[in-house]
C-alpha cells in the first residue's frame, strides 16, 4: 500500500516536470518559430525594423544631442560675474582708476581689469579672425571689468541693484551680467529636454504602432493556423505566444539597428566636431551613446514591441472565431 | 456524455436553426445525424463544439453545461472533443506528424509523449509510413485520414464528424465508416453529420433525424 502510493507519487513528479519541460519547450519553440518566421519573410522583416529603428533613432539621435550639448554647456558655471564694459574714450589710466574704486566697494569680492590691448590680443588668438583686426587703423574693443560681487549677494535682485549702479558710473557704456545667460542656456536646455522627451514618447507610440500593424498582418496570414488551434483547444495566450515573440524581435531588432544609425551618425560627426573643438582650446569632445543608455533603447524597444503586439492581440485574437 | 435539452438556436437574420431539440448520447454510443441540407446538422453540432452558444434550452457535455462555459474555459472543453470536418482543416505548411501533435502541442504534452501518442494515432488510420509527408502530396482519403487522427490523439471522450465522407468515393466512405466503429468499440462516443442515406443505412446504428430544425426521428 504505501509502496503504491509512493509509486503514484512519484508518477505525478515525472508528469510535472514533463510539463514543465515541455512549458519550457513550447516556449523555446515561439522564441525561435518566431525568428525563423522573420527570417523567412526577411524582406518584409527588414523594411518594418528599419522603419522602427528610424523612429528609435530619431528619439536617440536627439538624446544624444543633448547629451553632447549638456557636456558643453555644463563647464560653465553659474556665476554672478558682471561684466562692466567702458566707453571706447575712456583712456587706459582711468580705466584701471575705475576698476581700484570698484576694488574698494564692500559688496565686491574682486575685479579683473581686461585692457583694450589685452582684449584684442585675446580675440585676435581665439576667434580666428586676427587679419580682419589687423585691417582696422585703431582698436575697436572696449576695457572691461569683470566684477565678482560678493557670495553674500547670492539673489538676483541684489546683483542687479549692484549692477545698475556701476552703469549710472559715467564711464561704464554698459553693464551685462554673466549668469543671465548662464541661466538663459539652462533655460533653453531644459526646453530641449522636454522636446526630447515628447519626442521620445511620440516615436515611441510611432514604434508601439509598427509593430501591432505586422503583427495584425501575420495574423491575417496565419488566420488559419490560428482558427485550427482554436478548434483543437488552443488557449489565447497559446496562441498568442508566437506573436508576442514576434514583437520581442522587432523590437530587439530595431533596438540594436538604431544603435548602428546613432552610433553612425556621431561617427559622421565627430570629425567636424573635433575641429570645433581645437578652436575652443579643446573644451570639449563628441559623446557617444553610452552601453548603459543603449541597454536601457534595446530593451525599450524590445518592451514596445511585445506591448504593441499585445494590444492587437488582444482585440484581434478575439474576432477570429472558428465558423 | 452528450444531452440536448429542448434546445433551440435562433439566428437574428436567418430565424430559427434548431427548434426544441432533444436527444441524448450515452457514452461509447455511435450515431449519425441526418437530414436535408439548412435542416440543422451544422448547428446542431457547433453547438456541442461551443462555436456557437443555443439561444434556449441546455447542451450538457460530459455533464458540463455548455451555456456556462466562460469564455476562457472553452478550450478545455474543446479538448474533451475530437472534431473532424468535411475540408479536413489541415495546415497545408506542416507534416503530417505535426497536424497530428497540434491537438497534443497545445494541451502542453511533453516531446516523447507526443511522439508516441502521434505514432499510434497514424498506425491507427494506416499513416504511419507518412508522418513526414506534407497533406497536399496526399490523396483526399488519406488527408481525411489524417484529419481523423488528429482528433483521436487527445484520447476525446466524443468524436464529432461533419460530413467526413462528402468528399470521398464510396469505397473510401465505407473505410473511414469502419474506422470510427473501431472507435466506438474502445469506448468513444461518436456523432456524424451524414447526408449520405444509404451509407448511414448500411452501418446500422442510431440514427437522428433532422427536418427545418425539428428533430423528426431518433432510433
Amino acid at each position: 500500500m504505501k509502496n503504491t502510493s509512493r509509486q503514484k507519487n512519484n508518477k505525478n513528479q515525472v508528469g510535472f516536470s514533463d510539463k514543465f519541460q515541455a512549458y519550457l519547450h513550447i516556449h523555446a519553440h515561439a522564441l525561435f518559430s518566431s525568428l525563423g518566421r522573420l527570417f523567412r519573410n526577411a524582406f518584409s522583416s527588414v523594411m518594418t525594423i528599419i522603419v522602427m529603428a528610424i523612429a528609435i533613432s530619431l528619439a536617440a539621435g536627439f538624446y544624444v544631442l543633448l547629451l553632447n550639448l549638456q557636456q558643453v554647456t555644463g563647464g560653465i558655471e553659474s556665476s554672478n560675474q558682471i561684466s562692466l564694459f567702458l566707453k571706447t574714450s575712456v583712456s587706459e589710466k582711468s580705466g584701471q582708476q575705475l576698476s581700484n574704486k570698484i576694488n574698494s566697494n564692500e559688496k565686491v569680492e574682486s575685479v579683473l581689469l581686461i585692457s583694450k590691448s589685452q582684449a584684442l590680443k585675446e580675440f585676435k588668438e581665439y576667434s580666428g579672425f586676427g587679419n580682419v583686426l589687423n585691417v582696422l587703423d585703431s582698436n575697436p574693443l572696449p576695457t572691461v571689468i569683470q566684477v565678482l560681487p560678493k557670495n553674500t549677494l547670492d539673489d538676483l535682485l541684489s546683483v542687479e541693484k549692484l549692477m545698475a549702479e556701476f552703469e549710472r558710473m559715467p564711464q561704464v557704456d554698459f553693464a551685462q551680467l554673466d549668469m543671465q545667460w548662464v541661466k538663459r542656456l539652462q533655460s533653453m536646455m531644459q526646453i530641449m529636454q522636454r522636446a526630447g522627451l515628447l519626442l521620445a514618447v511620440l516615436l515611441g507610440f510611432a514604434v508601439l504602432f509598427i509593430t501591432g500593424n505586422s503583427i495584425r498582418l501575420e495574423l491575417q496570414n496565419r488566420r488559419d493556423e490560428v482558427l485550427v488551434a482554436k478548434l483543437v483547444g488552443a488557449t489565447h495566450s497559446f496562441i498568442q505566444r508566437p506573436f508576442l515573440y514576434t514583437g520581442f524581435w522587432l523590437g530587439f531588432g530595431a533596438g540594436f539597428v538604431a544603435w548602428l544609425m546613432v552610433t553612425c551618425m556621431t561617427l559622421v560627426l565627430h570629425g567636424p566636431v573635433e575641429r570645433l573643438s581645437i578652436q575652443y582650446d579643446r573644451a570639449f569632445g563628441i559623446t557617444y551613446i553610452g552601453v548603459a543608455d543603449t541597454l536601457v533603447m534595446i530593451g525599450l524597444a524590445s518592451l514596445l514591441g511585445v506591448f504593441g503586439a499585445w494590444i492587437v492581440l488582444r482585440h484581434q485574437l478575439a474576432q477570429i472565431k472558428p465558423e | 456524455m452528450l444531452k440536448f435539452d429542448h434546445v433551440s438556436k435562433r439566428y437574428p437574420d436567418a430565424g430559427d436553426a434548431l427548434l426544441d431539440v432533444s436527444f441524448h448520447l450515452k457514452q461509447g454510443e455511435m450515431s449519425f445525424l441526418t437530414g436535408h441540407s439548412g435542416a440543422g446538422k451544422s448547428t446542431l453540432l457547433k453547438l456541442v463544439a461551443m462555436m456557437e452558444l443555443c439561444t434556449r434550452g441546455h447542451v450538457l457535455l460530459d455533464g458540463q453545461n455548455l451555456s456556462k462555459i466562460s469564455d476562457k474555459q472553452v478550450p478545455f472543453v474543446r479538448r474533451k472533443l475530437g472534431l473532424i470536418f468535411q475540408d479536413n482543416k489541415l495546415l497545408y505548411d506542416r507534416t503530417v506528424f505535426d497536424n497530428v501533435a497540434l491537438p497534443l502541442v497545445v494541451s502542453g504534452y511533453g516531446y516523447n509523449e507526443i511522439s508516441r501518442r502521434v505514432r499510434a494515432a497514424l498506425d491507427k488510420v494506416g499513416l504511419l509510413k507518412k508522418e513526414k509527408k506534407y497533406p497536399l502530396t496526399l490523396s483526399g482519403g488519406e488527408q481525411q485520414r489524417v484529419g481523423i487522427a488528429r482528433a483521436v490523439v487527445n484520447k476525446p471522450k466524443l468524436i464529432l464528424a461533419d460530413e467526413p465522407t462528402g468528399n470521398l468515393d464510396p469505397e473510401l466512405s465505407a473505410e473511414v465508416m469502419h474506422l470510427f466503429e473501431q472507435f466506438q468499440q474502445v469506448g468513444v462516443t461518436v456523432l456524424i453529420a451524414s447526408h449520405d442515406l444509404e451509407l448511414v443505412s448500411q452501418m446500422g446504428h442510431r440514427v437522428l433525424t433532422l427536418g427545418h430544425g425539428q428533430l423528426l426521428a431518433s432510433e
